[in-house]
């Protein structure tokens, strides 16, 4: 009997918080299909994105859509590799980016930091989920 | 009309008859090769290339249009055409012999295919690339900042398509850079 009470309370509990349940993508039950979410769009060319925090790794301020990066060929660096970075006038890649986690200095990218896009992102119309009030500190401000 | 006038124009009708046939027929087969399913329909090319370029713009994008193998890789105007058509028939002893019937030995052989490829698209201008892309065509201010940039440059040192578009359709083989500096491509 007690046993049968304690149920009737949890489940008239769980009743009472269903609705104020949500999680970040809404609500929505299982059984029906959420409106889908807004397409995203990659951001075109556009110029230098300042950094929000020290250490930040720079954004990618253009569309890399079909870049070849993998064991054969890094697009990426066919531009901002110091080879040709004068010539083509991209940013060149930081020299941090030339060690090994052996703290070597290698003499061009150490392939822990081959994968730009580990890192490296370009930007897209993505609000953020959540309201974030951080701001960057003063002197990394533009 | 003699009797030999009317064998001559008689001959002569058939033949021109049988010669639309024929040049038809020959112009139908040889347009039947030139298309992506044709391409596709052996394994070394549906296995390698064709996943790569099925990612490319080339085959997806907004206004879908798509440029397909023949449309890079042969040329449009006839004679060029069966300039081609008769240097690929080497592909058929390739193809018997097994040159890239493996991942593995299409990878070893794809600079090599790479190169003779960029040598052909430079040796005419970036023919092909120019069926649809054209800088007279080409609207500078509807492009975007590399590219305008990168463009004007070409244009004004005379460089052609495919000496910076390279890989565009296709994977690009590992030390590709040094071995087309080398070709002077």
């Amino acid at each position: 009997m007690k046993k049968i009470i304690l149920l009737v309370v949890l489940l008239a509990a769980v009743a009472l918080n269903a609705e104020e349940l949500k999680s970040l993508r809404g609500e929505h039950p299982l059984d029906s299909v959420p409106p889908p979410p807004e397409k995203k769009i990659w951001a075109k060319d556009g110029e230098t994105i300042p950094r929000n925090y020290v250490q930040q790794p720079p954004l990618i301020p253009h569309k890399i859509t079909g870049y070849q990066i993998n064991l054969k060929y890094n697009k990426c660096l066919s531009c901002h590799g110091w080879k040709h970075y004068k010539e083509s006038g991209a940013t060149k890649i930081s020299l941090t980016h030339f060690k090994d986690r052996e703290g070597n200095e290698l003499s061009d990218v150490s392939p822990r930091r081959y994968f730009c896009t580990q890192c490296h992102v370009p930007q897209a119309n993505a609000k953020p989920l959540v309201e974030n009030t951080f701001k960057p500190v003063d002197s990394i401000k533009e | 009309m003699t009797f030999r006038g009317k064998i001559l124009s008689g001959t002569l009708i058939i033949g021109f008859f049988l010669g639309i046939l024929f040049w038809g027929g020959f112009n139908w087969t040889l347009e039947l090769t030139n298309t992506l399913t044709f391409c596709i329909s052996c394994h070394e090319m549906r296995d390698n290339v064709y996943p790569e370029y099925q990612n490319t713009i080339h085959y997806s994008n907004r206004t879908g249009v798509r440029a397909e193998c023949p449309d890079c890789h042969v040329p449009k105007e006839w004679i060029y055409k069966i300039k081609r058509k008769i240097e690929a028939s080497r592909e058929l002893y390739h193809k018997l012999v097994g040159t890239v019937d493996t991942p593995e030995k299409f990878e070893a052989y794809r600079l090599t295919m790479a190169l003779s490829e960029w040598k052909r698209m430079k040796s005419v201008d970036s023919r092909e690339c120019r069926n649809c892309h054209d800088y007279e065509s080409m609207d500078f201010v509807e492009q975007g900042r590399r590219a305008v940039k990168a463009h004007s440059k070409g244009l004004e040192e005379g460089k052609t398509c495919i000496d910076c578009h390279k890989g565009i359709a296709h994977q690009l083989p590992a030390g590709w850079e040094e071995a087309a500096a080398k070709a002077g491509l």
